[in-house]
């Protein structure tokens, strides 16, 4: 049968509020390098194909609208940017996802970013690209000013007018990611002693991009990259999300509810990966557990799976037969739903198998059975 | 006691100074290399690694630049690499105030802190240039004249950001269930002439507090701004007199801020050629400055003077008897550099004067006035140079920059550290784990 894929989302301790306060669970570490080390080789030992790292331009909150005076969950994260690049000497060949926002930074220092985190981890690096609609992360760059935007309400027609021009301007802002990586031809450096040429400038190439958002010039400062252009990849709920993953991403996460929901989704999204998104808890009452801890019932964007190893990899079977490519597995808790996930899922999936052995490429793109893409410019150049 | 030397590793840069030709030049952009350069200065009991910025290629007669090291990766992200591969070593990386936004370059750097459990610097540089700026968002929004007090600006509220969670808000108390002592960690609000902003910040106090700062700028603007806020400052002014001069004119502006002299460390870049004897370090330091200056590169150097395309030039000929162009556009662009030539026609009329007095082409001109290298000789005479230097007050310690991309540092650290420490005067052993121990400066 087809393999499936297995990426698994970092943050915090877990993703139930209240994972933190579990008996193994690390809160004391969360902004140590050694907390995020171990984390991620427990991954690679079960040879998943990536980890995601999340991130935001602000403190995490209950709330929608702002931030919250709350003291009972985790509040504080690290550059996600950062915690893979730290990760990456200490890994071989897990790939390395951070989550980075475009809607206030620059895509000219994004891009360099990523390649970089590419060249430190060998060809392992990707990108979940993260659109904010959050008013509060707008005041902390004090640019401009967003109203407040209520997750899962984003096709109501009060805000899709905005939600449009945010996902307009992170279209534009990929699209000169993926020239900035491009600008360099993968032969430029020629070190030609001769004549005294470090590179072939004709090599190099201005990206002029010339958008309603930003301009940007280049070539980047950074070469292209061991991938050609690290894995782009996006979370989406509705219409817009999905035609900005289809048109931006290699790979979209989408957040099914069951298998014909899966189904009709898959159909719709147009990248040729669709991870399906699902928080899991694989032990015995550890949600409700925590849920009577936290006092209050714990929900998410994403199906919210409860259960044994094998119970979940007839889910996983199930959704991949309805169309969706792999899955992106959010714990619960860490480090025990992870673990339980590479200690008993993915030997469950591999005696049925469904789920690679080994590695068998050095490069995330390889793991996931993508190419190496070509040079827009240098393709240009052929032409001329 | 003899004061104690304080050294840092400048990864070599995009400059002719770095020798890509070399047989035995490596990659300047494969990880590799980085950690070659930090693990040797590691080894070697260094203080810092340092990294700079360039954030637009460089051109020259309206095409990039293609005779040096062209591109380099991104500051932060390598730096966070190299924490993986090093324990001790400070990681100092060059970032630009006027394309970046404080919040964004603050998280950054507590990040970095993190994660080298206290090791990050941050040399805080500006720029204004529209040449740059075509690569941001912002364009070239900024007057050449604001260009400090965006600087000022931007380290007082990325300060203010560090600041904002204090030492021990991390309770993460599982029996009560309180993870945050104050349910405000993070509040800030930041009004300026540059900078409206305001809310939660969203990374815990770092183990230094805060990263170490360092600044480079040369001006009058640059000295007082490294007065008022820098924990060290780099400079160019690596002679004895220089060097005399320059540190007690940026130490002296230091009690207008309430600051003490050991408060700010003045720390030059120096290059290096070193050899079994003297003798043998000076030839090699003559042949490595042939190398520096090619033919090509000796054209291209001119013509930043000359402000002209002097392609027609035969570089072992005589200087042109043209005047450079002194008009506004420069041939040269993304470039710190060319601003140095302040009066263009008196330096042209001096450097023919001294090519016809030494009877020298073009490039042997260039190779005179290019400069030589910092410290030349035997391990024994550079260590005792440095330590001379240190001793009478014309530094306080000095930024390495090897010629040779990543083994440079290899036999300064072989033979001349192991002497300095001979001496007492430098460290064998790191005395703590964060960069603040090792340069003697307060948390």
């Amino acid at each position: 049968m087809t393999k499936l894929h297995l990426a698994v989302a970092l943050d915090g301790t877990g993703w139930h509020p209240a994972s933190w306060r579990e008996p193994d669970a690390r809160p004391a570490e969360l902004f140590t390098a050694g907390y995020w080390v171990d984390l991620v080789r427990e991954a690679e030992a079960g040879t998943l194909d990536f980890v995601t790292v999340e991130d935001a331009l602000g403190l995490q909150s209950d709330r929608p609208d702002g931030p919250d005076e709350r003291t009972d969950h985790v509040r504080g994260r690290l550059d996600a940017v950062l915690i893979a690049s730290r990760v990456a000497p200490a890994t071989s060949h897990i790939g390395l996802v951070p989550t980075a926002t475009v809607t206030h930074t620059e895509p000219f220092h994004i891009a360099k970013a990523l390649a970089t985190l590419d060249y430190v981890s060998q060809g392992r690096a990707g990108w979940r690209v993260q659109v904010s609609g959050r008013a509060h992360e707008a005041g902390h760059f004090g640019r401009r000013t967003l109203p407040v935007v209520v997750p899962g309400r984003i096709d109501e027609p009060a805000t899709r007018a905005v939600v449009q021009e945010l996902f307009e301007e992170a279209a534009d802002y990929v699209e000169v990611v993926r020239r900035l990586w491009d600008s360099w031809e993968d032969d430029a450096e020629i070190r030609d002693a001769a004549t005294g040429r470090f590179i072939d400038r004709d090599k190099l190439h201005y990206i002029d991009f010339d958008g309603k958002y930003f301009s940007v010039r280049g070539p980047s400062i950074t070469p292209r990259p061991p991938q050609g252009q690290p894995l782009v990849t996006a979370l989406a709920h509705a219409e817009i999300p999905y035609a900005f993953a289809a048109r931006s991403a290699d790979l979209t996460y989408v957040t099914p509810a069951d298998a014909d929901d899966a189904r009709r989704i898959a159909g719709r999204v147009g990248t040729r990966h669709v991870f399906a998104d699902l928080v899991v808890f694989l032990s015995d009452g550890a949600k409700d557990r925590l849920d009577t801890l936290d006092r209050a019932v714990y929900s998410s964007d994403a199906a919210i799976f409860s259960g044994t190893p094998a119970q979940l990899a007839d889910l996983l079977i199930e959704w991949q037969a309805a169309g969706i490519t792999g899955f992106r597995l959010r714990p619960g808790r860490l480090p025990a739903d992870l673990r339980s996930i590479t200690r008993e899922l993915v030997p469950e999936l591999r005696r049925r198998g469904a789920f690679r052995e080994a590695y068998e490429s050095p490069t995330l793109r390889g793991l996931l059975g993508l190419t190496r893409p070509a040079n827009r410019y240098a393709v240009e150049a052929r032409v001329a | 006691m003899p004061k104690q030397i304080h050294l840092a590793a400048h990864f070599p840069g995009v400059n002719n100074t770095t020798v890509w030709s070399d047989p035995a030049a490596g990659s300047h952009i494969e990880f590799s290399s980085f950690v070659k350069l930090a693990q040797t200065a590691e080894r070697a009991k260094f203080d810092f690694f340092f990294l700079a910025e360039g954030l637009r290629l460089r051109e020259q007669g309206g095409q990039i630049y293609d005779l040096d090291v062209v591109g380099r990766p991104d500051t932060f992200t390598v730096l966070a690499a190299l924490a993986a591969v090093t324990t001790h070593l400070g990681l100092a990386g060059t970032i630009n105030s006027t394309f970046n936004e404080p919040y964004e370059v603050a998280r950054q750097f507590a990040s970095l802190d993190h994660l080298s459990g206290g090791r990050a610097a941050w040399n805080v540089v500006t720029s204004w240039d529209a040449f740059t700026g075509e690569n941001f968002r912002r364009g070239g929004f900024l007057a050449e004249s604001d260009r400090y007090s965006r600087a000022t600006q931007f380290l007082a509220t990325a300060t203010e950001l560090f600041d904002s969670w204090p030492a021990g808000a991390i309770v993460a108390d599982r029996d009560s269930g309180r993870f945050l002592r104050d349910g405000d960690a993070g509040a800030f609000r930041h009004t300026d002439a540059h900078f409206d902003i305001g809310g939660r910040f969203n990374v815990p106090r770092s183990p230094q507090g805060r990263p170490v700062i360092l600044q480079a700028g040369d001006s009058d603007a640059g000295r007082e701004f490294a007065a008022a806020t820098a924990d060290a400052i780099f400079s160019r002014h690596g002679t004895l007199t220089e060097g005399r001069k320059f540190s007690a004119d940026v130490k002296g502006r230091l009690a207008r801020y309430g600051r003490r002299p050991e408060d700010l460390l003045v720390l030059p870049a120096a290059t290096f050629v070193l050899g079994d004897t003297d003798a043998d370090a000076a030839e090699r330091a003559a042949e490595v400055r042939r190398q520096q200056v090619s033919g090509p590169t000796a054209i291209k150097l001119l013509e930043q003077l000359w402000n002209r395309d002097l392609s027609g030039y035969d570089p072992d000929g005589p200087l042109p008897e043209i005047d450079p162009d002194v008009s506004d556009a420069h041939i040269a662009r993304g470039r710190a550099s060319v601003r140095m030539h302040r009066d263009p026609i008196a330096t042209a009329r001096e450097w023919r004067e001294r090519a016809e007095a030494g009877k020298l082409s073009i490039r042997e001109l260039i190779i005179e006035v290019s400069g030589r290298q910092t410290f030349i000789g035997s391990a024994a005479t550079v260590a005792a140079r440095l330590d001379e230097l240190v001793q009478n007050g014309a530094a306080d310690g000095f930024i390495l920059v090897p010629h040779v991309t990543p083994g440079g540092l290899d036999e300064f650290a072989d033979t001349v550290v192991p002497l300095l420490q001979e001496r007492g005067v430098f460290r064998t052993e790191y005395a703590g784990p964060t960069l603040r121990d090792h340069l003697g400066l307060a948390r």
